[in-house]
Order: structure tokens, then sequence, then C-alpha cells
């Protein structure tokens, strides 16, 4: 739906490649575009505003890099800038020297700070403490249950009453010394900052239980309004971080970076899940790549490192260039990318996909590869190698043995015929080779993703397209702006490129 | 016996909490002769702080520009007027708010959105308002996932004075929707309002399962008449890509926009229904029982308005 920062920039400044120096128009069109991408990214207005103006102290009279293309220095700067402010001091959790240390959380309703206060436990659990999860959201129907439910889940235990959140809150101290417990975390209830009722509760429940830490949670999908929920919460409870939740959607977060801006506290941590589990803290070079559309490479490229076999993608890309690409290759390509995780969550991480493709990820169906490798295993080695020798028994055979019909698997051959003809022009490999992902080699590589997507009759769209994840970690290594902050960055570009077969180089 | 429901609270009654507040910048431009740069900023920055997003907007200014210049729009009161009107109009386009109801069959009205968003409390409200109408309700406890889901929904349906019909927790929603119809069907409910867990759209399996309860619940005897995707008013541009994948994934029929009683505007659904054709239909005003009312563009709009950020 959005069009990645990097996309939009490379457009408006591929005609000045060769240029010493960005004119005045030129970074003035460059900065309405992260203008736009911040807005879209729900970045609050007057942040953004804030934001343009250290932009453009930072790039204006800039010599032009040799190494950079314009559209990837204004990135770079982006992205530096986007870091500076996400991350500053890192939060770093101090205990109280006598326990309990207490963490109080407060948010909107929905933010999620009944089942953040349960992993904040789990958390806590791990860094070898004891804590206690003290129930303070008396207004919603069944939240003490609820988090008495998920504190059994975290083998940690739940203390509330029935009174009011104040007696709770005050009662939570004495229940922890009495329980042994050092760690208190005190869920509340959801809250509109515009209630004068209960944003005066929370402050009453803040004085009586005296936090070490607030944290204010709030939804990676809040819009504009996260600045004023920001600035209200943190008037009535000075806060001391922030919790950013279901950052395992595809929202671009620019809510972190409003709250950010406002508070001036450190996000500490960050959920990416529904899993207990799906917690840890925050990561700002992560964030500043999901605020900018870059996808969260990062996360990928560690993925990718851990699973990958060098080899089997070496063999794939000579074989490739060869014209001798078989479907046994493709078989070992597909296996590869299998051992990533599951083809829509990859193609969420992904840079440089087609919007037609990231629009589809929630329904790309893994079920879709399951049964283009069915196909392919059912075949002998013969056929795998040639498969113009399938006739009409054959066909029927292979069908037979892999659960699908005939016409699965005409599909399948005549799409990795196309494809094969397509690698086979001499252009198609130079656009495979001529980084950027040239237009035809583009095309190939969407030919060989329809073998997969086109059985389900989703199309090309809905299909794994291996090829563009190619030009994906290709172009990571196309803008190495996005990750200059990272350790061994450069290793780590040449690693990722390792995972297609036009990845050679 | 139900207390006596008061007559639904307007929407602007409830928002007039942040009227007094209303920017004083913007309320200028409709006093003024000529309109200036200024004031085009001003009317962009209140729609991007509304949450209407670049490209709504950007369209949306671009058309009333070219008003301008072509002297169709002499002032900022004409101004003003033109682009609450066209706003008014973009939200009304898509239908009404009118709740489908076939009468005599099994009504199922399903409700469906991310994680938070308020879908138990919203069916709680709805039951309660239905009941009042005379409908004979059942409640389908599909939220089979989140802890103590059902005990919330059973809270609600105590207070509505109506059955909930639960299954065990981690179970299937979709047998839960089942047995829930048939329930319905064999009493003689003739509405079954759905809850089912809050997911994220890009989980592909949850997405799959609420195929699943949707195909399931229109099985005869139940039809699905409503399916109702819950979105928060403090949801940013996401709240269009939830629409667009929900639409898709199970044939949305209409948007419940809730806690629109905050400092938030809830403007996406702006783009949602420019974008894709879906009409709001309720919005969530309070916590109370009763603050759940029908969808007023008029209302709406005007409090887009209010208390905007200045241009600068």
């Amino acid at each position: 739906m959005f069009e990645s920062l990097s996309e939009r920039l490379e457009g408006i400044f591929g005609r000045l490649r060769g240029r010493g120096r960005l004119s005045d128009a030129d970074l003035d069109e460059a900065l309405a575009e992260i203008r736009s991408a911040l807005l879209e990214a729900d970045v609050n207005l007057a942040v953004v505003r804030s934001f343009i103006d250290g932009i453009r102290a930072a790039l204006v009279g800039e010599e032009l890099s040799r190494s950079l293309s314009p559209g990837q220095q204004v990135i770079k700067a982006v992205n530096q800038q986007l870091i500076r402010v996400l991350g500053g001091e890192p939060l770093r959790i101090v205990h109280a020297s006598v326990p309990p240390t207490v963490v109080l959380l407060a948010g909107l309703q929905g933010s999620g700070k009944t089942t953040t206060s349960a992993k904040l436990a789990r958390w806590f659990r791990q860094q070898g403490r004891q804590p206690l999860l003290v129930g303070a959201d008396l207004q919603r129907p069944a939240a003490v249950e609820q988090l008495r439910v998920l504190g059994r889940q975290a083998e940690v235990p739940v203390f509330s009453e029935a009174t009011d959140p104040v007696a709770v809150a005050g009662a939570a101290r004495g229940e922890a010394q009495r329980l042994g417990r050092d760690v208190v975390i005190v869920d509340t209830a959801g809250r509109l900052t515009i209630d004068a009722a209960l944003m005066d509760e929370v402050r009453r429940v803040s004085e009586v239980v005296r936090p070490d830490y607030t944290f204010l949670v709030i939804d990676a999908m809040t819009g504009q309004d996260a600045v004023a929920t920001a600035e209200a919460f943190h008037t009535t409870l000075d806060l001391d971080g922030v919790i950013l939740t279901k950052l395992d959607g595809d929202a671009r977060g620019g809510a972190a970076l409003s709250v950010k801006g406002v508070v001036g506290r450190p996000i500490a941590f960050a959920s990416t899940g529904e899993r207990l589990a799906d917690f840890d803290q925050f990561h700002p070079d992560r964030m500043a790549n999901r605020i900018l559309g870059m996808g969260d490479m990062l996360s990928l490229i560690e993925q990718a490192e851990r699973e990958f076999d060098r080899d089997v993608a070496t063999q794939g890309a000579s074989r490739l260039l060869e014209g001798r690409f078989t479907l046994q290759d493709f078989l070992a390509q597909l296996q590869q990318v299998k051992k990533l995780g599951s083809i829509g969550g990859l193609l969420s991480l992904l840079p440089g996909v087609p919007k037609e493709l990231k629009q589809a990820n929630a329904v790309v169906d893994d079920r879709d590869v399951a049964r283009v490798e069915a196909i392919i295993r059912s075949m002998t080695p013969a056929e795998r190698d040639d498969p113009t020798i399938v006739d009409g028994a054959r066909r029927l055979r292979i069908a037979r043995g892999s659960g699908t019909s005939t016409q699965d698997v005409n599909q399948l051959l005549r799409q990795f015929r196309d494809a094969q003809q397509l690698m086979r022009s001499p252009g198609m490999l130079a656009g495979m080779l001529g980084g950027g992902g040239g237009a035809r080699g583009a095309r190939a590589a969407r030919a060989l993703a329809g073998m997969t997507g086109e059985l389900e009759g989703v199309g090309g769209a809905g299909g794994f397209d291996l090829g563009e994840l190619g030009s994906g970690m290709g172009s990571l290594g196309g803008v190495p702006a996005a990750r200059s902050s990272a350790k061994g960055g450069k290793g780590k570009k040449k690693k990722g490129g390792r995972v297609t077969p036009k990845g050679g180089h | 016996m139900l207390p006596e429901l008061a007559e639904p609270p307007r929407l602007r009654d409830r928002m007039g909490r942040t009227r007094d507040r209303l920017s004083g910048y913007l309320r200028g431009i409709r006093s003024r002769g000529a309109i200036g740069e200024e004031d085009w900023e001003s009317i962009e920055a209140a729609l991007l702080g509304a949450d209407v997003g670049v490209a709504t907007t950007t369209a949306l200014l671009q058309d009333l520009r070219q008003r301008v210049r072509d002297g169709g729009l002499r002032d900022g009161d004409a101004l003003m007027s033109a682009l609450r009107q066209d706003l008014c109009d973009s939200l009304t386009s898509a239908g009404g708010a009118e709740l489908q109801f076939v009468p005599g069959a099994t009504n199922v009205w399903l409700f469906v959105g991310v994680n938070g968003v308020g879908k138990t409390t919203t069916i709680g409200k709805v039951a309660r308002r239905q009941v009042e109408e005379g409908r004979s309700v059942l409640l389908a406890a599909g939220d089979t996932f989140r802890a103590a889901a059902a005990e919330q929904l059973g809270m609600w349906a105590a207070r509505a004075e109506v059955d909930v019909v639960r299954g065990a927790e981690g179970g299937d929603p979709s047998a839960v929707v089942f047995d829930a119809v048939q329930r319905a069907a064999a009493r003689g409910n003739d509405l079954v309002l759905a809850d089912t867990a809050g997911r994220l759209h890009t989980k592909v399996n949850l997405v799959e399962e609420l195929k699943k309860i949707r195909r399931v619940a229109d099985r005869p005897p139940g039809t699905v008449t409503e399916v109702l995707l819950v979105l928060d008013a403090t949801t940013g541009q996401n709240g269009l890509i939830q629409a667009q994948q929900f639409l898709q994934a199970v044939g949305v029929t209409g948007v419940v926009l809730t806690k629109l009683d905050g400092t938030a505007k809830g403007g996406i659904v702006v783009a949602i229904q420019r974008e894709l054709g879906l009409p709001v239909k309720l919005v969530g005003i309070g916590e109370g029982a009763d603050d759940l009312v029908p969808f007023d563009a008029e209302q709406f709009v005007d409090a887009l308005f209010e208390d905007a950020p200045i241009a600068g």
C-alpha cells in the first residue's frame, strides 16, 4: 500500500546521479517525500516537522558521496536521525536497594497492558527475579481473571482484591514482601486521557505504590493521537519509558517516534507476538528501518546467517548462470528458503518486494509451496533434470504421487519452461547481474515465482517469489546507508546476497 | 427487567468535551475573504492530525484548490463548507448506518478486528440495544484464545439479560459459533452476535480460521447479515490495511469505530470509505452500555476539525 521511502527517493534522485552536490530544489523534493513517508508511518505531524528540520540541517551543502547514490545518501541521513531520536540512552533496569522493585503499567484501553504485564513478568523471571503480578484493573470485566490465567502461564503469582484499584495497589508491596517477591508489576485499567476522574485514580495508584518504573503501554498501530496520549500520561505519571505493543503486524509504528519525541524517555520494550515469549528490549535501528518501510532486514539477515547453506545457494546460482537450472535445483532453493520460516513472515521483512506482493503477503499460503514440493518430489531424477520427458502417463503418476491433479502438474511444468526460456535469454542474465534488480530479471523471477503461486489461482502475487527475495537481498547491497550503523554490515550484506540464485557476486 | 434506556446520546454531546478547545484558526478561515497558503496548510494539518492520511488529504485538497482556481469557491466560508460537504459525501457514499437484519431468519452478526479494539465490549453494547429493539439475542463466545474473554462476554450477557454459548478455552471457535447458531434456531432466537478473537490481519492461519468461522455461521439455519470490522479510533494509517485485508478475507459489511470519546478523531475511516466503500455503522463514545450509537457523518466531520493542530 505504501511505497517504501527508499523506492521513492531512488525515483527522485535517479536522474541526479553524477552531480556533485544536492541542490536546494532536490533537497526540498526529497524532504517532501520524507515528510509523506513519515506521515504515512503515523509519525505525528509536529514531530515530523522538527524531524525534517533536523534532516535539512544535516544535508544542506553536504558533499555527494562517491559510493552512495544521492537517494542513498539522503536515506542514510534519515536513518541516522531516526536511530538518534529513537535510541539515545537505552533504559537499564536498576533494581531497588530494598526490594521489591515496583513497575507500574498504564495506557489506553486495548493497548495490551494485561498481556504486557505477564510478558514483563516472564522477562523478569528470566533475569532471575521473582516477580509478583498485581491486578489493579477492576474496571474491565474479567481483566483480573485474564491476568490470573496469564500469570499461571508465566508461572508468576497474581495478587488482586475486589476492592478498589488504589487499595489493591496499596497492599501490593506488603503482599510482595510476604511472598518474598522482589519485583512487583502493577497492571492498571485502560483509561482515556480526557477522563479526569480515571487519570486522577491512576495518579493515586502511583502515589500509594511508589513505582520505581512507570511505563506507558502503547499500540504500534496508533496514529496521530499517540502524542496527546503520551503527553497526558507523562504529565500525570512522570513516565520512565514506553512499551510498544503489537509490532507483529504490518504497521510502520511511527507512534514510537512520536512518543519518544514528546516524552523524551526511552522505548524500553517491544512486544512482537501473542506468545508470552514474544517480548524483548527495544532495538532502535530495527524500528528505524521499519518506519522507513525498509523492512526488518537485520532480523532477516540474522535468520539467513543461521539457516542458510552457502554451498547450496552458490550451486544454484552457478547453474542458473549456466542456463542449467533444473527442477531439482529449484527444489533445493525452495528448501533453503523454507528454513527461514513462513513465506508470509519472510515477505513482511523484505524491502523492495513489489507492492502487489506485499499486499498479498497476508494471503500467501505456505501450502502452495508444499504442493510444488510434493509435485517435484514425485518426479524421478530424470524427470527433474529434463521435464520434457514427462508424458501423459508420467503426468498422471506424478499427480497421484503428490496428491495433486494433472492440471497442477501441467501448470508447474509450463511455468518452469517459461521461466527457463526467460533465463536463457542473454538480456535476462544481464538484468540479473546488473544489480538493482533489472526489470527483466524481476520478470524471470516472477515467472519462477508463479510456479508456486498460480497453483492456488492467486497468481504471481500470492506465490513465493524466489527471485524477488534475490532482488530484495541484492538491494540491501545497494542501500548500505540503511544499515551503516550495524556492526559488520558489509560482511552481512554479502551473505545476504547469497540467498538467491542471482546472489553469486 | 432491563432499566429503561435513555435516548442514545448524540456523538456531538460526547465529543463536546473537546469543543471548547476548537482551534480558532480553522474557524477563522470561514470569515476570510481570500484564501491564503496558510489557510491551506491549516486545513491540511487538521486532516492529517485527524489521521485522514496523506493520500486522501492530498486528493481532497487538490480538488478544492482546483475549485478555488476555477472561481467556484470564492471565500473562506465557501471553502470550509465545500470541504465539510466533500467529507460528508464520501462518508455516506457507501450507504447508511442501518444494520442488516432478515426477519424470521437466524441472523448472525460477526465481529472481527485486531487485538484490543473493543470487540467484546461492542458486542455487549449491541446486545443490549438489540434486546431493547425487541430482538431475541444469543451471544457466541467465539474468542477462545484470549484468557478470560468468555468471562468478559458473560458479564456483558448478564447485563443485557441474554444467554451466551461458550466453548473450551483454546477450543475451536467455529464449533462455538456452530453451536450458537444451532441453539438459536432451536430456541427461536433471531440474532446471534458472534465474538471472535482479536487477530492481526497479517496472520495467515488466523485469517483462515476467521474465514472458516464465517462459512460455518453462514450455513443454514444461520445467515450472516453483518460482518462488522471493529476499529479503534486511535488507529492510524494501518487501519486502511486492516480494513482491506478483513474485507478481502471475510467480506466485511461495515465498520464499528470505537473509543471516539477520547482525543483521537478516527479520520482513517474517511480513507476506508473512499478506498474500499465500507460504511461506518456504529461509533463507540463511552464506557456505558448505551454509549454505542449510529454513525452520523455530519457530527463526525465537525468533530474532525475540533481542536485541530495549527499549521506552521
